[in-house]
């Protein structure tokens, strides 16, 4: 600690090379044929506390750097990012007329922008400025200091050579659609969606299934406070629909999206509900005369729907929809028809087709949820065997007074006496490639056994569990309170669930007893968990997202920016980006909300000032770029016979210039120029 | 120079969630607690051979454990390598020490010579490959059913059910040697190593393409412990599958019985065959099949794996597993409870026995009531 100290001292200046000459004064040291004019750059050693220091000999890589062509100045300082840091460039772009500065520190990643501002306020073009990365790609990776020291210097060195041959370049302001685009209707998509409509801004939200409320709408009471799930929901649901710049797209997908943060251009597939909705006065006797009978979702498959249905009673919007894979007109040419002949008003429309709806937004916010873990993939918990081992969204279900059983709780007609729930199923477990715990179900296993407590005061309830977590605002207070209500909690882990005779035989091992014991049940739970939602692959590929290795889309940066994507423009909500209780699902997308609303607030986005150029004597017509660019930045002109770029569009990512067979394109500030100085530099040794 | 036992196994993964004691069928059947072994490793604080915890003796390699570890730690593995620890030091049971002697000495477990392992074919017809000659198609028969009475009739049903399929399959007569599957288990991996070195020699001077074994235990090795012996393994339920699918093999006469089917745990849980012999079962006409409610990958191990064949249990409890098994088959009605496994064979008809079942149902291999079916 002590030594650490003594390195704090201000930024010490490697002026002039190998002699002590005055820094101000100081020629340019080496020839460098090929760079610019006259280079006069500065090169910074950042020691990142003892992060770089440690492993690599900074004042080492600064004596080298000073001796570099071009390198007027070459300092190293103990956290180039501080104020003092930056404060030390900037004086000396002034002091010393720097043409360009190379911060050898960190990933680009994190401190770009910093040090491109810093050189921006003292006057100098931000695209003057190089990074080298001395740190997650040396110090941090390897141990040898002589070697990760040549490694930094050699790393320096490129940055140098590149540095020498970049131009100032301008960013452009392009103008932001003040209309934002909400993917997924649960309790995080319609918060989100909430949100922004009441910032001002139009908001169009997008839900698969014919009502929006997601999981939440399937909950009971919900933890740890036990407010009747419904009826905390219901009022926002109905908030959406009444909301004047909410333009709700139910039983609707992304078609496609393309574009970019300011101008995303997006088509929504509506699929035909066969419902006119202007007509529909949901009156719902088309649905109770409906002949056509199908295991209903919202109820997990324990009770029935119609064909022509609302998911439950309090849907938004409230008007049904035909699901034609099930209704007799659809599936038996034009038999039945009972809805139309039903319906008063002449809602029903079995020619209605899908329609693509196609608007413009300046950012999205992507709240697609999850699925829940299916059980039939661990069968020795005999899910699949056993009517009466059931999910912990099947628990929702039947102890909700809209669920199949209307409250009543009962397993084949008969009260249950012993209640087993099974913590950490499909959570926690690598057997199904699940490492992660899922949040949620510690908390809901004691709200559900608390629930049977209420209902069956005589029942044996006996909650076998790993570990548990109960970190939330109230969860432990709440835990307490369970356990007092004569909720057993057995420290250990099921393996298997078979039958004896008509009852369940849970296999366990209590840990705290060390040995193995056997609990009989009329019903188990298993406390499944939250995994990253099916089908979503298409819109992550257009969105172009990425998902963590847990599978769950991935934020931008897991502590600072966990409701960013690495897409500019599109922000992530609820438990699409991971395991989440409501309480948190609604924060995030309150930030996500915010963070969409933000740029429609200001008006403008800086657009990216790289972008593609094409040399028209060089362009073949070949049309091999048009094919490869992500964003449609490029278009054949028949009259000229070449390819041309439209920057509005380019948003600089390089790959038209990869792909190009002619070399014809260029991405300024990754010219080849460029590119190939800082490659010979890199290979070239010191003394090449 | 030695290496803990948690480096070695990777017990600082474990969790002590009790998983593994929990779906332990020899758990409920002796005093061992698997999770307590695991934890005993990775703290440092317990034996470190099977001479210390006797119990490591009693595993049967059923492998639940190890499969449902939430965490990959393989505490099956852990078990066998206490045993291994116990051989080095020459602290094995008297009975498992016969059973490696032999085995090295005669190339079976079973105390008997190598000139008597064709006696069970002497009065039929099988094809025997001379040294060098070129198999193939290489039937298997494996120790057990060249020296144990009873499961004797596997290989005889075997053979009679390839010739009638017209099968152009050789055997490699006295020549053969035991596959090591349980050697490995009881933890003798030097001699393991011995008998994989010397198949894989045999089996390679006579050009085998493919292997069908009578064994479930057999095939398992073959097929994932063998390195890349390039040889497709096939337990004979897949074989006779196949040869339903092309035609091959017909079944014209009906057994008229109601059957239930025991998985193997080295057919089922090591390797997930499930619905091939199922399927074979099914295509005997006649059958009445009747499915146990703990099937496939909830089935109860006959506690006759892993060596178990040559061990003394250590301080049992309960009710033994294959007794449970043969009850249950009775009171699902079943006429027949067929197995596909030689140890399965032996432990649960020796079950039948003890339950005093006798009379009211038979154990019957798979290919037995196959070759009924002729
Ligand atoms: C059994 C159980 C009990 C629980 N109990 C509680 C509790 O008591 N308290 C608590 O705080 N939390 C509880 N939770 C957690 C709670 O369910 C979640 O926190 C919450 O539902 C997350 O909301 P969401 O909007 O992120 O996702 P979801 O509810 O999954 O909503 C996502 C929505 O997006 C839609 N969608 C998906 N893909 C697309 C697409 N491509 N295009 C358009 N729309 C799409 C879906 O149809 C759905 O409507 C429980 C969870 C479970 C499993
Ligand atoms: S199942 Fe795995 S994690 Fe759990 S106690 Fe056994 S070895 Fe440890
Ligand atoms: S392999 Fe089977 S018998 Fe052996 S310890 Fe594991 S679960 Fe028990």
């Amino acid at each position: 600690m002590a030594e650490d100290k003594n390195e704090q001292r201000e930024g010490r200046e490697r002026a002039g090379g190998a002699g002590g000459r005055g820094e101000g004064d100081r020629p340019t040291t080496g020839e460098d044929p090929e760079a610019r004019g006259d280079q006069r750059l500065g090169v910074y050693i950042c020691h990142c506390g003892v992060n770089i220091a440690r492993t690599v000999d900074v004042e080492k890589v600064a004596e080298a750097a000073s001796r570099l062509p071009g390198v007027a100045i070459a300092k190293t300082y103990q956290y180039m990012c501080s104020d003092p840091g930056q404060s030390l460039i900037k004086s000396d772009i002034e002091k010393h007329g720097l043409t360009g500065v190379v911060v050898a520190a960190c990933s680009p990643r994190m401190h770009e922008p910093t040090f491109r501002a810093a050189v921006g306020e003292a006057g100098m073009n931000a695209y003057l400025f190089e990074m080298a990365n001395i740190r997650e790609q040396c110090s941090w990776i390897h141990e040898d200091r002589e070697e990760a020291t040549d490694k930094a210097t050699d790393l320096v060195r490129a940055a140098v050579a590149r540095a020498s041959r970049l131009d100032r370049l301008t960013e452009r302001e392009v103008e932001v659609t003040p209309e934002a685009l909400v993917i997924g209707g649960g309790i995080a998509g319609i918060q989100a969606a909430l949100d922004i409509a009441e910032a001002g801004y139009r908001v169009h939200l997008v839900e698969r299934t014919p009502s929006i409320g997601g999981h939440m709408a399937q909950l009971d009471k919900t933890f740890p406070t036990l407010d009747c799930s419904a009826c905390i929901l219901t009022p926002k649901m109905v908030d959406v629909a009444r909301h004047a710049n909410i333009d709700l797209l139910a039983y609707s997908e992304v078609e496609e999206i393309t574009g970019y943060i300011g101008n995303f251009h997006v088509k929504v597939r509506r699929k035909a509900t066969s419902v006119d909705r202007h007509l529909c006065t949901s009156c719902g006797d088309c649905i109770e005369k409906c002949p056509s009978r199908v295991p209903s979702e919202f109820n997990e498959g324990m009770a029935e729907r119609r064909a022509i249905y609302t998911p439950f009673p309090q849907s938004v919007p409230s008007e049904p929809v035909i699901d034609r894979d099930h209704c007799l007109y659809f599936q038996n040419d034009g038999k039945c028809g009972v809805c139309a002949k039903i319906c008063t008003v002449g809602a029903i429309d079995y020619t209605m087709e899908d329609e693509i709806a196609e608007f413009d937004v300046g950012t999205v916010v992507v709240a697609t949820g999850y699925d829940e873990f299916q059980p039939k993939l661990k069968p020795e918990l005999g899910y699949e065997a056993y009517d009466n081992v059931i999910t912990g969204l099947e628990m929702e279900r039947l102890c909700s007074a809209s669920g199949p059983t209307e409250g009543e709780f009962a397993i084949g007609g008969k009260e249950p006496k012993d209640v087993v729930f099974i913590q950490c199923v499909g959570s926690r477990d690598e057997t199904v490639g699940n490492p992660y715990c899922s949040r949620v179900c510690c908390m809901y296993t004691a709200k559900q056994a608390h629930l049977v407590r209420e209902k069956l005061p005589k029942a044996n309830i006996t909650i076998f569990y790993m570990d548990i977590r109960a970190f939330g605002k109230g969860f432990e207070e709440f835990y307490d309170r369970v356990r007092k209500e004569n909720v057993i909690y057995r420290r250990g882990s099921v393996s298997e669930i078979y039958k004896k005779g008509e009852r369940l035989v849970v296999r366990g091992e209590d840990t705290l007893v060390g040995e193995p014991m056997e609990v009989e049940a009329d019903l188990v739970v298993l406390a499944t968990g939250i995994t990253p939602r099916r089908e979503t692959e298409e819109l992550v590929k257009q969105l172009k997202l990425s998902r963590s290795a847990d599978g769950f889309l991935l934020e931008a940066h897991p502590k600072l920016r966990p409701v960013d994507t690495p897409v500019d423009g599109v922000f992530l909500a609820g438990c699409c980006q991971g395991p989440k209780d409501i309480p948190d699902a609604v924060a995030q997308a309150k930030g996500a909300a915010s963070s969409a609303i933000a740029p429609m607030a200001k008006g403008t986005v800086m657009a990216e000032a790289l972008t593609a150029s094409i040399d028209e004597d060089l362009c073949s017509g070949c049309r091999i770029c048009v094919s490869v660019c992500p964003y449609g930045a490029l278009a054949y002109d028949e009259e000229d016979d070449v390819s041309k770029v439209n920057e509005a569009l380019c948003k600089g990512c390089g790959v038209c210039a990869a792909a190009c067979p002619s070399g014809a394109i260029t991405m300024s500030h990754f010219t080849s120029e460029q590119m190939l100085a800082q490659v010979v530099a890199l290979i070239g040794g010191s003394d090449g | 120079m030695a290496v803990s036992l948690k480096e070695t196994y990777e017990l600082l993964g474990c969790i002590q969630c009790g998983r593994c004691t929990a779906g332990c069928p020899v758990g409920f059947r002796t005093y061992l607690n698997v999770r307590k072994v695991v934890y005993e490793g990775l703290t440092e604080t317990g034996p470190r051979d099977a001479k210390g915890r006797p119990e490591a003796w009693n595993c049967t390699t059923c492998s639940n454990c190890t499969d449902r570890c939430p965490k990959g730690v393989k505490p099956m593995e852990l078990l066998i390598g206490l045993r291994s620890a116990a051989i080095e030091k020459g602290k094995a049971m008297p009975t498992v020490r016969d059973a490696l002697e032999s085995t090295f000495k005669h190339g079976n477990p079973w105390g008997r010579g190598r000139d008597k392992r064709m006696e069970w074919a002497e009065d039929l017809d099988v094809p025997v490959a001379d040294e060098g000659e070129e198999a193939p198609l290489l039937y298997f028969y494996g120790c057990t059913p060249a020296y144990e009475t009873r499961a004797q009739d596997v290989a005889k049903s075997l053979v009679r059910v390839f010739a009638a399929a017209g099968v152009p399959y050789k055997t490699l007569g006295t020549a053969e040697s035991d596959c090591g599957n349980e050697i490995w288990r009881l933890g003798e991996q030097g001699l393991f190593e011995l008998l994989v070195e010397g198949n894989t020699e045999l089996f390679r001077s006579h050009g085998v393409e493919t292997i069908v074994t009578s064994s479930p235990h057999c095939m398992n090795t073959f097929k994932n412990e063998y390195g890349d012996l390039g040889i497709e393994a096939l337990h004979y339920s897949q074989f006779l599958k196949e040869l339903l699918d092309e035609g091959k093999l017909e079944l014209p006469t009906p057994v008229e019985k109601t059957v239930t089917y025991h998985d193997p745990c080295f057919l089922g849980k090591h390797n997930e065959i499930y619905d091939e012999p199922r399927d074979v079962l099914n295509a005997v006409p006649g059958v009445t099949f009747v499915e146990f409610d703990r099937s496939r990958e909830r089935a109860l191990c006959c506690e006759g794996g892993g060596g178990r064949m040559w061990v003394e249990a250590v301080e049992e409890r309960g009710e033994r597993i294959a007794e449970i098994r043969v009850n249950d088959a009775v009171a699902l009605g079943a006429d027949y409870l067929v197995t596909a496994c030689p140890f399965c064979l032996l432990t649960l008809e020796d079950a039948v026995k003890t339950s005093g079942n006798e009379g009211k149902i038979e154990v019957v291999d798979l290919s037995e009531l196959v070759a009924m079916a002729l």
